[in-house]
Parts: C-alpha cells; structure tokens; sequence
C-alpha cells in the first residue's frame, strides 16, 4: 500500500530541499508520495529539473503564503 | 534526576561533560547523575580522516581513551545499547544490564552504506573509515594517471566533504607533478555543484580554474567494476580509472531495528532537539532526522542547546534555550589554503575568499578538538 509523506525543509540551507528530497524519496516504495514543504523559491524549478530528468513523477506544485508545497510520486 | 546518554562521539561527549560542569553540585549532593554508553572505549577525529587518506595524518593521532577525556563525574561503560525500552524509560544493553532515566539523550551516529549502491565498495575508494583512508591514500600513491571520477552517495555526513576532497586531489597530484595527466570529474546528486549556493557560486569557478570537469543531477546508481563505469539513476555514465567516492550514510542499526526512526534518523523537534512525541528524550548530531549538515560542528552546537536545557531542567524545572540551525564548517581549499561556512536555520553562509590562515587554524583545530570534546572550547 503506497504512503504520503511530508517532508519539511523550509529554513534550511544544508543539505537543503532537493537534497532532502533525494533522502526521502531512498527511503520510499514505488507509488509513494512525497511532498517538499519548502521556503527557498529556487525548489520550485530544481525539483521539476530533477524529477523529470530521473524519471519520478510530478503531481502538483504551489506557493501558499512563503512556503512552496511540491508533490511527487516515486515511480521506480 | 537520572541522566543518560547514549552514545560517545562528538555531540554525545561535549553534552555529557558540559552537563557534567553545570550539575556538578547536584552530583555531589546525589541529587543527579550522568551515566555515558558508548560502543567503543576509543574516541576518534573523524575529520582527520581526510588527512589521512592523503597521508598528512597517521591514524593514531585520530584516537584518544574516550575515558580520558570524560570528566571524573561522569559514569561510563563500554556497553552498547540493543533496546530501547521508551514507555518504561529505560534501555537494555548488550550485556543485558537494564539503565533506567528520567532524561535520555540519543546521540548514536550514521554510519556508511556503500553497499546499498552495487559496485561501490568493490569499485571505489573513500575515507569514511580508517581503514578505508588508508586504502585511499595507497590507491592515490600507486595512481600514475588516467581518468578519476568524485560520486556522492545522499544522504552523505559532512557535506562540504565532495568539495574538500576535490581541492585536495589537485593539490596532491599537482604536488607529485602528475596533475597534467589526471583528468578530474566531479558528480553532484543536485543541480549545482553544492547544495549550500554560496559554496556552488565560489566552487564552480575554482573548479574550473584548476581543471576540475563536473556534472550535476548525477545520482550514483551502480558502479560496474569490471569496465570501470559508474552509472546514475538519471541515466547518465562516466568512465573512471579510479572511482572516489562520499558513500550514502544510515542511521545506526540499533536506531532501525528498534523503529526509532526510518533510515536510521529519529523524528525530532528542530528548535528543542526532543524526539518527537518524548519531552525526555533529546536527540543530537547525525541521529536526528533535521534538515541541518550531518556534521561534528552541529553536534557541538546542539550539544550546548541540550546541555544548558538538561542542567535548568534539574535546576528550575524548565528550558531555557532553543537550537537555532547552527553549523560552522572549515573548507579545505586545497593543502594550504582554506575558508569556512557559517549558517543557521535562517542565515546561509557568506563565503570569504580562502586564505592560507585559515587553512592553519583548521591545522591547529585538528588538535585544538580534544580540548572542544571536553566542552572547554
């Protein structure tokens, strides 16, 4: 059975959001869901970037208030 | 008020023997008590290990009797822990002796996994172990030239580790006067060359000022030793003649197995470093699951948090500090030039120019961390 998880990486510069991302998405099974909380305004193009080169899925992506909310699926 | 910490590395011993200074009254009066469980009865340098790998170090220098370097009030054994029995406040070890404690602080480490990625401790050389740093430096020794590839596993402990080591493999060849036949690539899991962007911006140029070839969005997948290739999960592979690598890090096995956290990392607080769900519990240095650096500089930090928290605890029944995020790290730019990175939760680095005093305060430092583990710098 496939698990959301949230993963907050707001304020933080090391290792930071992709990086976290990248931890996480390890960690996962095929068909989880991961989603990046994130206050660095660059995460939203980097995730994007990094999941469509790798091969994951990108489910949704938006701001609310200072703070991005960046869903994947892991496909593989 | 019984105090437990389990774990005798960095963070686990800065706590312990500034905790041990702050409630040294209460100790007397046996209104407190700190007990330290620790698997090794040796301390060792872990950044030393860079130096060895590059043969600046000899591996004795990185230990100490961890003992010698508690202070006298502090109850110590070699007696790792196997249970940690939460609802009952207490932890068995493996000798099977039962510790109870009214506060407990976690502080067992990561350790490396290189083989959660096929090939990579067949294929490739490292410095994470000492073992291992010596295998480097003979490896880099016998090494007359050819292709050298950088892999960095994620998560990794020290993250300016991919930079440091880059710098110092040019310096080294150039020193042997073989730089001009080594052709240096290096590979980064993110898309750009650092995750911290000061540290990318000051990197790229430097990089390519001595020669260095990168290639970002390159997640080590597998190395195929037979043809020397190492391959990432976005498809993407380099050839090597020899393969250096920052292997992917866990948690410790005892922090799995009894489900503490996944992957080894324990849920914490980021401000009050308590495990998620247990005000008793803190939780320091690579054992958190905190989306700060695995390194012995945020032990340190967090150590002081904890120590100053635990010791009002007993004192006046309530905490008085929160961590704030911060991390100090030296940057070795090379054999004799070197900057730092300072940050926290809210600030990212400002990068200074390396310079050769730095570099020798982070020479002195090396020695200087016996006094820092003591909790008296």
């Amino acid at each position: 059975m496939s698990e959301s998880k949230i993963i907050d990486a707001c304020n933080t510069f090391c290792p930071g959001p992709l990086m976290e991302l990248i931890t996480y998405m390890k960690q996962a099974n095929v068909g989880d869901t991961l989603e990046l909380l994130s206050t660095d305004n660059g995460t939203a193009s980097d995730v994007p970037e990094w999941i469509n080169k790798v091969g994951h899925e990108m489910i949704s992506s938006e701001k609310v208030g200072e703070v991005w909310h960046i869903k994947v699926r892991k496909t593989k | 008020m019984r105090i437990l910490v389990v774990g005798g590395g960095c963070g686990g011993t800065i706590l312990a023997n500034n905790l041990a200074r702050r409630l040294a009254g209460e100790i007397r009066a046996r209104k407190a008590r700190i007990t330290m469980l620790s698997a090794s009865d040796q301390h060792m340098y872990q950044p030393g290990l860079l130096y060895v790998a590059f043969g600046q170090m000899m591996p004795d220098e990185l230990y100490r009797d961890q003992a010698s370097l508690l202070e006298s009030n502090i109850e110590f054994h070699v007696d790792p822990v196997e249970e940690f029995q939460l609802d009952q406040d207490q932890v068995r070890t493996e000798s099977g002796k039962i510790h109870q404690y009214d506060v407990l602080v976690i502080a067992t480490g990561s350790r490396i996994v290189p083989e959660e990625v096929p090939g990579l401790t067949e294929g490739a050389e490292t410095f994470y172990t000492e073992e291992s740093a010596v295998k480097m430096f003979k490896a880099l020794r016998e090494f007359q030239g050819g292709k050298l590839a950088i892999v960095v596993g994620v998560p990794h402990k020290c993250p300016i580790a991919p930079v440091e080591v880059t710098f110092s493999l040019h310096d080294y060849f150039k020193t042997r006067g073989i730089r001009d036949k080594v052709k240096m690539k290096y590979h980064y899991p993110i898309n750009r060359i650092h995750t911290i962007e000061n540290v990318a911006k000051w990197t790229k140029p430097e990089f390519d000022r001595i020669g260095v070839e990168y290639e970002t969005l390159f997640n080590v997948k597998e190395v195929d030793v037979k043809n020397k290739v190492v391959k990432s999960e976005e498809g993407t592979e380099t050839e090597y003649d020899l393969l250096i690598s920052i292997p992917p890090h866990r948690g410790m096995e005892v922090i799995e197995k009894n489900k503490l956290g996944q992957g080894g990392w324990i849920p914490t607080d980021r401000h009050q470093l308590t495990m998620e769900g247990r005000d008793n519990i803190y939780v320091l240095g690579d054992t958190t699951n905190l989306p700060v650096s695995k390194t012995g500089s945020a032990a340190h930090f967090e150590a002081e948090v904890v120590a100053d928290n635990i010791a009002s605890i007993v004192k006046i029944g309530a905490p008085v500090r929160e961590y704030d995020g911060k991390v100090y790290c030296f940057i070795e730019a090379g054999h004799d030039r070197a900057t730092y990175a300072m940050f926290n939760y809210q600030n990212p680095p400002d990068l200074k120019s390396p310079n050769k005093s730095m570099h020798w305060f982070k020479m002195a430092y090396n020695k200087m961390y016996w006094t820092s583990v003591r909790g008296l710098l």
